[in-house]
Order: structure tokens, then C-alpha cells, then sequence
């Protein structure tokens, strides 16, 4: 039965890395939420009101109060509904390790999406900051995971692999536009595998936009320029 | 202290408002705590050892093991030192507005201060019109409470803040404003913070940040015409 006084609704964008953060983490912890897509051209009075200050997605709705920020809704979804899995350890240390590791994550993918609307070329150095960030990453998961990032499933899905796989797992798709590797299985090996990995689960793969779409998508935005990236945060 | 189970070190350069946070936490908690001074010209192995990825000071060292991100830092010296003065709310709705009242400062201050100061003409002109409009945000958010964290204690996103004041006098003699004349009511809540101990022995007078910023300006070439 559904408690209208718990209602959840997010406010998403299609594409948005950001949003389908937290669209992925409502989905693992089995929320029932309402969604709404906003045109970030054109966008709604709601979101306005509900996120003054950025003006951005994702902002979750719940009992009528509105979250901001993908981060800081993903401690509030994981603070509100304890069952498992639990996105962040319960170790203090721990849990400032992954805190850290998830903030960067952000920063390269921020990094990566400058890069791609950059008026310098690839040969140029564009992506050189993206890929030095990448390769720390890289270094950084191979430490946090000693004995590799264990057996997947959607019952055990953790912050990380949250913010992992929202942030590259449409690489393949910037890969086809760019005409070249973004994620190179011979460079960066752990984290190929472990977004393949998580890319393979049903619930990352009817969450994440479609190929074609991202394709097409990024294509524009190769051309036009990125009124876009100030929508999103 | 040799063989404690709470050996505690805070990596940190005295001007840093990010350094200042963790003095403050440290102190409201009562931790005792070895503060070493960090010269940013010429890190120490220790510093680029314990942050190999940023190299950035603040670093909380914890029985041998590295925090670093001030906000993450203060979220551990938190959850570790809870029964001790708490700076986040319990509850989650409250929690998810501290940490982003928390991340607001960090993604505006900073940036949009150090373009005050170190700005000169329209770029200044500019940036310190937005730093007025991020104060005014802030403002808005204080309400007519004694404190972000409520009318008794001091909060997280006090915690967050209250560093930065010790650069106002700086962002007004090198802009030419007063943040008072603009911000009362944030400029009231500060000294509302500077009248606990724990946060005026933690901030540093506003004029030696002054002079360090003259240092600065003089070193990279930001003071001539």
C-alpha cells in the first residue's frame, strides 16, 4: 500500500551522470519513486522551487522535502532506508575512504566531460587531465580492493560501484564519437572490469540510457557546444 | 605519546580555513592532537606521503592511518568522537541540508574570495559582486537562528563557515567594501562564533591573514599594475 506520506519523486534528465546516480540507488534499495524528466531547456517551476540555489538534477522529493546534490542524496537515501545494501561501510575509516574515492570519481568525470566539450583536440592534451585522473583512480580502486572487487550482484551494490558505473558506463558510446579509447582494458585494467562487470547486471542496463541515444546525443553536443553541462550537476 | 590508542595528528598550514575547521572540531571535542605546520613551498615526505593523490593540507593522521578532504575529515572526527559536542543533526532530512549548506561553502567561498583579493578591475568588480550574493545565500540560510546549527551549539555548516571570517578583513581592504555594511547579519554571527573559545583560539587574527596575504600578492606578482 502506498503511504502518500512517503512519497519519493525524482527529478532526472536522461542523460544526466548525475541523476542516474540516484535513479540506480533508489532502484537497488527497491524504493518506489515517481519520476519526473525535466527539459533543461525549459525547466519546470518545481525544479526551480525545489533547487534555488543550482537550479539543477538530480533533486529527490521525499515527504515533500526536497535533497540536492547526488551525493549528498545518496547519504540521505542510504541514512533513511537501512536495508541492505548498505552504500556506505559502517567503519568510520572506511566510510572516509569511500567518501574520498567517491568525490574524486566526480572530479574525473567532470574532468572528462570538459574534455569532451573542449575547443582543443585530443592530440592537443584535451583528455590528458581526464586520463591522469583516470590512472589515479585506477591505482586508488586496485588498494581499496586488495583481492579485487568481489562477486557483483544487485543485492550487494555499494556507493562506488554506484558512482563507478553511472559515471563511465556509457564510455563505449563517447568512445564511437571521440573515434578512441576512453577506457583502455590494457591501461586500466580494474576499472574496465569492473564497469564491464556491473554493466552486465539487469538493473545497471535498463537504468543507464541506451547506446544510440547517448550516441546521437553526444554527437550534438560535440558540435553545438554545452549549454548543456551548466544544466547538471 | 607513545603506545595510546588515539594518537592523533592534524597535517595543516596556519592561514588554511580548511585547516582551521578540523582545529576547531578538535577542540570542541576535546582531542588531544599534535598540529604540525606545514610549509606548502616545500612539503614534507610525511604530507605527500599520507596525500599522494591531492599533496593537500589539511590531513588528519588517525593511530598512523590518513584522512584527508576537510569536510570528510570533519564527517570522521564526527562519527569517531560522537559523544562529545555532535556537529551533525540525527536526523537524515537534517543531515542531507547540513552537508549541502556544507558543500555550497565549499564550492563558492573559496574560489570566488580568492578572486576578491587577488583580483584587480572588472574581474574584481565581478567577483565581488557574486562573493556578496553567495553571503547573502548564506544569510538566508542562517535565518534568525543563532547558529546554522540551531540557537545552542554550533553546527557543521558553522564548523564549515567560521574559518573563512578570518579572511574578511583581507577580501575588504583589497576589494574596498565592508561586509558588514552588505552582510550584518552574517558579520553578527560571526562574532557570535568568535565569542566561544574553542573557535577564537583556532582562527588566526585577520590582520596576520592580512599580511600573509600581502606576501602573497608580493610573491606572485599580484601587487604592481
Amino acid at each position: 500500500m502506498e503511504d502518500e506520506n512517503n512519497k519519493v519523486t525524482l527529478h532526472g534528465m536522461w542523460i544526466s551522470t548525475y541523476a542516474k546516480k540516484v535513479e540506480l540507488a533508489l532502484k537497488i534499495k527497491g524504493i518506489t519513486f515517481d519520476y519526473v524528466e525535466e527539459d533543461l531547456s525549459n525547466k519546470s517551476s518545481l525544479l526551480l522551487q525545489y533547487n534555488p540555489i543550482y537550479k539543477k538534477v538530480p533533486v529527490l522529493l521525499h515527504r515533500g522535502k526536497p535533497v540536492s546534490e547526488s551525493l549528498v542524496i545518496l547519504e540521505y537515501i542510504d541514512e533513511t532506508w537501512k536495508n541492505e545494501p548498505r552504500f556506505l561501510p559502517e567503519d568510520p575509516y572506511e566510510r572516509a575512504t569511500v567518501r574520498f574515492w567517491a568525490t574524486y570519481c566526480l572530479q574525473m568525470s567532470d574532468t572528462m566531460k570538459k574534455a569532451f566539450i573542449s575547443d582543443k583536440d585530443v592530440e592537443e592534451g584535451a583528455f590528458d587531465e581526464f586520463f591522469e585522473k583516470l590512472k589515479v583512480m585506477e591505482e586508488g580502486m586496485k588498494d581499496f580492493f586488495p583481492g579485487g572487487r568481489s562477486i557483483i550482484c544487485a543485492d550487494n551494490l555499494r556507493l562506488l560501484d554506484i558512482i563507478i558505473v553511472c559515471s563511465l558506463g556509457t564510455y563505449k558510446a563517447a568512445e564511437e564519437v571521440l573515434g578512441m579509447k576512453i577506457l583502455d582494458p590494457e591501461k586500466y585494467p580494474f576499472v574496465y572490469s569492473w564497469v564491464n562487470t556491473l554493466l552486465e547486471l539487469p538493473l545497471v542496463k535498463e537504468t543507464l540510457p541506451q547506446h544510440d541515444k547517448v550516441v546521437s546525443r553526444l554527437e550534438f553536443i560535440k558540435q553545438n557546444g554545452f549549454t548543456f553541462q551548466s544544466h547538471i550537476s | 605519546m607513545e603506545g595510546t590508542n588515539n594518537d592523533v595528528v592534524l597535517l595543516d598550514f596556519w592561514p588554511s580555513s580548511f585547516g582551521m575547521r578540523l582545529r576547531i572540531a578538535l577542540a570542541l571535542k576535546g582531542i588531544q592532537y599534535e598540529g604540525r605546520e606545514e610549509n606548502l613551498f616545500d612539503k614534507s615526505t610525511l604530507l605527500l606521503e599520507m596525500n599522494s593523490v591531492h599533496k593537500k593540507i589539511p590531513v588528519l593522521i588517525h593511530n598512523g592511518k590518513p584522512i584527508c578532504e576537510s569536510l570528510i575529515i570533519l564527517e570522521y572526527i564526527d562519527q569517531v568522537w560522537h559523544d562529545k559536542y555532535p556537529l551533525l543533526p540525527s536526523h537524515p532530512y537534517d543531515r542531507s541540508q547540513a552537508r549541502f549548506w556544507a558543500d555550497y561553502v565549499d564550492k563558492k567561498i573559496y574560489s570566488t574570495g580568492r578572486r576578491v583579493w587577488s583580483g584587480k578591475g572588472e574581474d574584481q568588480e565581478e567577483a565581488k559582486k557574486e562573493f556578496i550574493e553567495i553571503l547573502k545565500t548564506l544569510e538566508g540560510e542562517l535565518g534568525d537562528k543563532t547558529y546554522f546549527g540551531g540557537d545552542d551549539n554550533l553546527g557543521f555548516v558553522d564548523v564549515a563557515l567560521v574559518p573563512f571570517t578570518s579572511w574578511f578583513y583581507s577580501y575588504e581592504t583589497c576589494a574596498n567594501f565592508s561586509i558588514e555594511a552588505v552582510c550584518p547579519k552574517l558579520v553578527a554571527w560571526a562574532k557570535r562564533c568568535m565569542q566561544i573559545e574553542c573557535v577564537a583560539n583556532s582562527l588566526p587574527h585577520p590582520h596576520k591573514i592580512y599580511d600573509y596575504v600581502l606576501e602573497l600578492k608580493h610573491k606572485f606578482g599580484l601587487d604592481t599594475n
